[in-house]
């Protein structure tokens, strides 16, 4: 269950408009199913009462969405930012992809949001409706009847240890901070525990599963590359053939490491891979690494500060 | 008919200022480094793109091995504090992919150091001879 109701978020994003302070909302719309929520421009109010939705399903960051927006038109558009999501603004602000002045920023307080592979898992295919009733899941499915599942069991990976709180606001809904007690290194430290032979099997059977979809890359909001080295101009099935052997194989590896320094560490990489790769088990790797050896990073924290990878001390630790 | 050993492929890039210099001194002097070390000059350390890196691992090479000027004396003042950081954390995200760390290295040769260069190579080259073949970064993803 949000702690911020959607009337609150409606009454926010009412107000903007009716003032003329922005003429358009970025928010999330309902889908066919409860689960499958997308991203959508609102052109008035009408529109956002209709199908405006903000629940346990409102996963997708508009942050990079704005590079796009904001060159439509001098009017400022509003923009609904969880926790996580405001990192991704600062970062692309940091690397001027658009104008802070072109934006309405309105922070919301999110309280986790759900996985529906989890939820899949238990409660199998064909669900045609998700409700949430005191900390629970009724999930109502075309099969099994209704299966019950503890919302904290079907929380997203990235939400499950979330320290974040709204870094960047014009209005804020709620305290926008997050206290979760895990760790998110804890399962790449269980990884370097492991041997080579081990690592390697881990990753090739991870990483072997991949169908080069390119969904990862085109929804993070540190690939802004406006042209992309996984391009391939040539293809005729735009952005999705591979550009030729070699970063077909090498694909992970290099895109982790060109946004590393600047990823965020949002989770929408994992989010929405359709193979469920967790691929931030490779940014987490360059996190936990950058804080060891040059000390504690959070990509998008601050404005304007120096990414690890852009600078240097002359005492830096040898490779 | 004799059957040759097969020797490991190591790909070295050097610096065109320090490390370029100092390994044609090596020859300068004729000090004695394997012939399987294809020698790649770029203008700085600090040009080798991590990528450069995976290509040759991709390609075949056993082994990559990263020379530039001593740091401080990098001839565009800071390239090598940059190489640094880059192949620090590279290198430590292939070990944790489960690729060997012997199989990578960066060396800081000077033009006045033949010999350092020749020596190098050579324990480089017996390090990776020791792992044998790359298989794990030719394919890491391993599609049929
Ligand atoms: S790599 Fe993944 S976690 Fe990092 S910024 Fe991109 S989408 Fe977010
Ligand atoms: S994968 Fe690399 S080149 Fe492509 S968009 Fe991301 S950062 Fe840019
Ligand atoms: S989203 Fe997943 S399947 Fe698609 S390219 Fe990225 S890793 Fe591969």
């Amino acid at each position: 269950m949000q702690r911020i109701n959607r009337s609150e978020l409606i009454k926010a994003a009412a107000k903007l408009i009716e003032s003329g302070e922005a003429d358009r909302v970025l928010g999330w719309k309902k889908g066919e199913f409860d689960y499958d929520v997308t991203p959508y421009v609102f052109n008035s109010i009408d529109e956002i009462e209709k199908d405006f939705v903000w629940g346990d399903f409102c996963g997708a960051n508009f942050s990079k969405y704005l590079i796009k927006e904001t060159a439509k038109s001098d009017k400022k558009v509003a923009v609904f930012l969880k926790p996580c999501d405001t990192y991704s603004f600062n970062q692309l602000l940091i690397e001027h992809r658009f104008e802070r002045e072109k934006v309405c920023v309105i922070g919301v307080s999110c309280s986790g949001m759900a996985d529906i592979r989890k939820i899949k898992d238990t409660a199998g295919e064909g669900i045609a409706k998700i409700e949430e009733q005191d900390g629970y899941l009724n999930v109502f499915t075309l099969y099994d009847g209704i299966v019950k599942i503890d919302s904290k069991d079907a929380l997203a990976e990235r939400c499950l240890c979330c320290t974040k709180r709204c870094v960047v606001y014009d209005e804020l809904l709620g305290d926008g901070e997050n206290k979760a007690d895990n760790d998110r290194f804890a399962k790449v430290e269980e990884l370097e525990e492991l041997t080579e032979e081990q690592r390697y099997a881990f990753w090739k059977s991870e990483l072997s599963k991949c169908i080069r979809c390119n969904a990862c890359r085109d929804v993070c909001p540190a690939c802004t590359c406006e042209k992309c080295v996984f391009d391939d101009p040539r293809s005729v099935l735009e952005n999705k053939a591979a550009a030729n052997e070699f970063e077909e194989k090498l694909y992970h590896i290099i895109r982790a490491f060109h946004v590393a320094g600047r990823c965020t560490d949002c989770g929408e990489c994992s989010r929405v891979c359709p193979q469920n790769i967790p691929l931030h088990l490779l940014n987490r790797k360059f996190i936990k690494d950058i804080n060891a050896f040059y000390g504690q990073y959070q990509a998008g924290e601050k404005a304007g500060q120096r990414a690890p990878l852009v600078d240097y001390t002359t005492e830096d630790r040898e490779p | 008919m004799q059957i040759e050993e097969k020797k490991p492929l190591i790909a070295a890039f050097c610096c065109n200022w320090c490390s370029y210099a100092g390994a044609d001194l090596a020859g300068n002097n004729r000090l004695n480094y394997p012939d399987n070390v294809k020698i790649i000059r770029v203008p700085c350390s600090c040009r080798v793109d991590p990528t450069f890196i995976l290509r040759a691992f991709q390609r075949g090479a056993d082994g990559v091995l990263i020379c530039g000027c001593h740091p401080g004396d990098c001839h565009y003042t800071t390239g090598n504090y940059y190489t640094r950081r880059r192949m620090t954390l590279l290198f430590s995200m292939l070990e944790y992919l489960g690729i060997e760390k012997e199989r990578t290295r960066v060396e800081w040769v000077s033009a006045a150091e033949g010999a350092k260069f020749a020596q190098t190579v050579n324990e480089f080259t017996a390090a990776v001879s020791a792992l044998g073949e790359n298989r794990r970064l030719e394919d890491l993803r391993c599609k049929e």
